[in-house]
């Protein structure tokens, strides 16, 4: 028996969603954009973006909130790829050079972080937020004094001329390094579509055949693409989309990922992921450790999101050295709560949307504002207001409903109820 | 070869510092038997478990003497793992379920079925996909084992009811193979009647295949209609152990409480009789505190008694003085020397003139960082507005020569044991802390007096002054007393009278002089007849 449709508890359980649609939209009528700019650069952002985001599902599920240190994580990678360009490694060895450097480093930060946060259970967010703002400073030391200081740097470009330290903006596009993963493959949007739609059916089609599908649904999946890639035909649809063109790679990187999320909860580990985050001492109790447990889940997060920030700045072309990683961790983490999820739970469906949704909003309420108020820092302001905003609305309405929750959780009162049921 | 028994705890003695919680206990459970373990609060039960447990509580004061016996070897038990692997097992009172779980994932969980995939041969085992399948098949027969047939196994446990909850946790012990000794840690208690009978059948079905249990309760019917044998401690000592078949439940509950003991202090005689005006009149109290509920409770407490609360923990004794003086979500009637008392507000209660010395001394009772002059006058000050100077009522101060006067006059009245009136109130011992919570009530110059377990902790020495004081305070004052407690013989010391709780409700007001078995049937929730229990 489904449940029927209830619309009050829909709304309040996707406030935040919603709210952000409606001003999507809002700012959208404001903005001056057509469809097809607009979908244009929001294909850009979200390849750019969306792996970082989900980046942060792991450590949510197994109970330690949003990690803010994903911040660290980043700054792996941009020590990575500092490396990498002094030892002039181009295109796309050097990005994957700097990605399996970013491994052991990232691994490293993550572990320290991991043991950190153990110690003070229950706080982790404020906690992994603060220690990004620590570890800004480390990471300023370690650019401005020891790189190109005490261990010297040959690469041209790399050092602030005249003086010591690493430069402010380090360029990509002279290694090639600019598009690195983007450009190995790139699709018209139509094509790309077939291609995605393709692997579907494929996909339905395998698991028809291992009897893990009845037939109804294959066909069901097979219409539903075929209809997609008509749709597509329409002149109007194509015409929103014909100037778009798809990194095939970056797009199957973070479907890579979105993969892996979903698998490893369904091994032993992300059983023991789940288990940790619902209840410590209900996991403790059946023997899982639960500070290897968390200390795993952090270091898979900080890996992650240092693919990510490559991700982000082989597509950027050039690396901030002192800003690109500041702003990571309240973005991200600001998008996943976009997207309907929560600090105790999310998914990869809430990830992808809560990043489409909130630089879409990037893109759009600036736009909105200079049209309306002749002035697009307005729409800056707005847009950071907002999304300190939403982590702030996500933690209130947590902490209330958590507070409801609470209250029926009472033995003896339910014991009576059932009794008074029974007679 | 197997043993007699499949459990034998021998000449078991536990202490923590100096203070003997076991001495010289023995346990023998048989193969297939129902083994009751009764014993108030404090007997010693959860100790005698937690050695057989090996938990770390025991390990990190000091280990314990005596032998425990599995099967009739001699084995050596070092964590709750450890108990595992050797078959031991043991449902908990408070669930530990994951409620977000399927009651599958809950009773294979940590030991969920996995199969090998690529990932997990590079990986290690950690990485191997979970056969919901198996794991599934498993979790039914485990269900279906103690009669929860009805029970779809692939139900979230989030929003079940306590009684089912109670039987998955049953299921999950049971599923763990090799499971040779169930524990079960007052298993009834949130149950429903029914829910109950229900877990008694399965628990003689879980026997009748062969596996002992051990059942800790203090529901002396249940004991008399489930188990074989029985095992009673009092005190860390064990007072007998028989067949069930060979006692009864007046007997049982004799040997729970044991004979009046030694009187702990004189009661000097009143100069006047008692009179029937009643100081407090409670109607339909119930209190909403979370592991100590309190449900439709109605007393009358007349002027100038000691009237006693007694009961086990966790029934709701200390409910009542908490929901009366506003700490905790109150209804009902209270009605204070005939006057109507607001409920839910604490300042109103303390401005009637109650006052309240709290069991959570280190919590709501004291100010740890506060010297103890500050703590005996704090509510004084604050909600009467005394020992202040300055420009009332706006910049006030306070009036330290005056504050300091008064604590001087408790610490000599009550003998405080500190440095000065100047030290820190988190500094002191527990019985001297104790005491400053009492010279706080008193400072407020109260008509009614609450005192929420004022000897928890305290050693014997302070536990006889604190009572002196309450006597002191009521014959001389003549200041009507509430005590809660859950040791029964400091209420049959010095009440005059003594409610039992069980269940959130009062079983019966009893006599101090009545004998230990109604006091022990009214604790396990049976109201004596005049005759005594009619079983």
């Amino acid at each position: 028996m489904r449940k029927s449709f209830d619309l009050k508890s829909f709304l309040t359980k996707n406030a935040v969603t919603i709210m952000f649609v409606l001003l999507c939209i809002l700012c959208y009528s404001f903005s001056g954009y057509t469809l097809s700019g607009l979908i244009g650069q929001m294909v850009d952002r979200l390849t750019r973006n969306a792996f970082i985001v989900l980046a942060l599902i792991i450590p949510i599920v197994a109970g330690m909130g949003i990690n803010f240190a994903i911040t660290i994580g980043a700054m792996a990678a941009q020590i990575a790829l500092l490396w990498v360009m002094e030892w002039q490694i181009p295109g796309v060895q050097g990005f994957l050079v700097a990605a399996l450097l970013t491994l052991p480093i990232a691994t490293f930060f993550g572990y320290l972080v991991g043991k950190l946060l153990n110690q003070m259970k229950g706080q982790e967010m404020i906690g992994s937020l603060i220690l990004g703002y620590f570890a800004t400073g480390v990471y300023q030391l370690l650019f401005l004094f020891v790189f190109g200081n005490l261990i010297p740097m040959t690469a041209p470009n790399l050092v602030i001329k005249g003086s010591t330290g690493i430069a402010n903006t380090l360029d990509l596009k002279p290694l090639n390094m600019m598009y690195a993963l983007d450009d190995i493959w790139k699709l018209s949007f139509d094509r790309a579509l077939y291609v995605v739609a393709g692997l579907f059916i494929a996909y339905a089609l395998i698991r028809y055949l291992l009897k893990k599908l009845d037939f109804k649904a294959l066909i069901r999946a097979v219409v539903t693409m075929v209809v997609i890639c008509a749709a597509i035909q329409i002149p109007v649809v194509k015409g929103w989309f014909a100037t778009i063109r798809i990194p095939m790679v970056t797009m199957f990187v973070i479907m890579l990922l979105c993969v892996f999320n979903v698998a490893i909860m369904r091994t032993k580990l992300g059983q023991n992921f789940r288990a940790v985050g619902q209840n410590g001492v209900v996991a403790n109790a059946a023997g899982i450790n639960v500070n290897r447990t968390r200390l795993i889940a952090i270091i898979f997060s900080t890996v992650l999101a240092g693919w990510g920030q490559l991700i982000f700045v082989q597509n950027m072309g050039s690396l901030q050295t002192y800003g690109a990683h500041e702003q990571v961790g309240l973005y991200a983490g600001a998008a996943i709560l976009v997207g309907g999820a929560s600090i105790v739970k999310a998914t990869n469906g809430q990830a992808l949307l809560g990043c489409l949704l909130f630089h879409l909003l990037f893109l759009v309420a600036p736009a909105a504002a200079k049209n309306v108020f002749g002035d697009p820092a307005i729409g800056e302001y707005f847009r950071v207001f907002v999304s300190y905003g939403v982590i702030a609305v996500a933690l209130v309405m947590h902490a209330w409903s958590s507070h409801v929750k609470a209250k029926p959780e009472n033995a003896i009162k339910e014991a009576g109820k059932l009794a008074t049921d029974n007679t | 070869m197997s043993s007699e028994y499949i459990l034998e705890m021998r000449n078991i003695s536990k202490q923590y510092g100096e203070n003997a919680v076991l001495t010289d206990v023995t346990l023998n459970v048989r193969p297939g038997e129902i083994h009751a373990l009764l014993g108030e609060n404090g007997a010693g039960k959860s100790t005698l478990m937690n050695v057989l447990f090996g938990m770390p509580v025991i390990h990190s004061t000091g280990g314990f003497q005596g032998e425990v016996l599995v099967d009739g070897e001699s084995t050596h038990i070092a964590s709750p793992h450890a108990a595992l692997d050797k078959g031991i097992g043991m449902v908990h009172q408070e669930f530990m379920l994951l409620d977000g779980f399927t009651i599958t994932e809950n009773i294979k969980l940590n030991r969920e079925i996995t199969t090998p995939s690529i990932v997990s041969r590079v990986f290690g085992k950690n990485l191997e996909t979970l056969d919901m399948k198996a794991m599934r098949k498993d979790a039914r027969k485990a269900l279906d084992s103690v009669g929860m047939q009805g029970l779809d196994e692939f139900m979230p446990v989030a929003g079940m009811a306590v009684g089912h909850k109670q039987f998955i946790e049953i299921a999950r012990e049971i599923d763990k193979t090799g499971i040779r000794l169930l524990v079960f840690d007052e298993p009834t208690a949130v149950l429903t009647e029914s829910e109950a009978e229900q877990l008694i059948g399965v628990m003689k079905n879980i026997a009748q295949s062969g596996i002992a249990i051990i059942f800790i309760t203090h529901r002396l019917d249940e004991v008399i209609q489930a188990t074989d044998s029985v095992t009673i401690l009092r005190d860390g000592k064990l007072v007998e152990s028989k067949q069930t078949k060979d006692t009864n439940i007046i007997e049982l509950a004799e040997l729970m409480i044991g004979k009046k003991g030694e009187a702990m202090v004189d009661l000097p005689e009143r100069t006047s009789p008692l009179t029937d005006t009643f100081a407090m009149s409670i109607k339909d109290l119930h209190v909403d505190m979370a592991g100590e509920e309190v449900q439709d409770v109605s007393i009358d407490i007349r002027k100038g008694e000691i009237f006693g609360i007694g009961g086990l923990a966790g029934q709701g004794k200390i409910g009542i003085p908490n929901g009366i003086m506003g700490l905790y979500e109150a209804t009902g009637d209270v009605k204070l020397f005939g006057e109507p008392l607001e409920l839910n507000n604490a300042g109103s209660a303390l401005k009637k003139g109650l006052a309240m010395v709290s069991e959570d001394r280190r919590g709501v009772g004291l100010l740890l960082d506060q010297s103890i002059e500050d703590n005996i006058v704090f509510n004084a000050m604050q909600v009467n507005g005394e020992y202040l100077t300055g420009l009332k009522p706006i910049f006030t101060q306070k009036n330290g020569r005056e504050i300091r006067k008064h604590a001087k006059r408790m610490i000599e009245e009550l003998d405080i044991r500190c440095t000065s009136s100047v030290q820190h109130a988190g500094t002191l011992s527990g019985g001297n802390q104790q005491k400053v919570c009492i010279a706080r009530a008193l400072t407020m110059n109260p008509k009614f007096l609450f005192v929420s377990e004022p000897t928890r902790g305290i050693d014997i020495g302070a536990k006889k002054l604190v009572l002196e004081t309450l006597v002191k305070l009521n014959r001389q004052q003549g200041m009507t007393v509430v005590m809660v407690s859950s040791e029964l013989l400091e209420l049959q010391s010095i009440c005059d009278r003594i409610a039992i709780v069980s269940e959130g409700k009062v079983v019966d007001i009893l006599s101090p002089h009545a004998s230990g078995a109604d006091f022990g049937l009214a604790m396990s929730g049976i109201k004596p007849t005049k005759e005594g229990a009619d079983v």
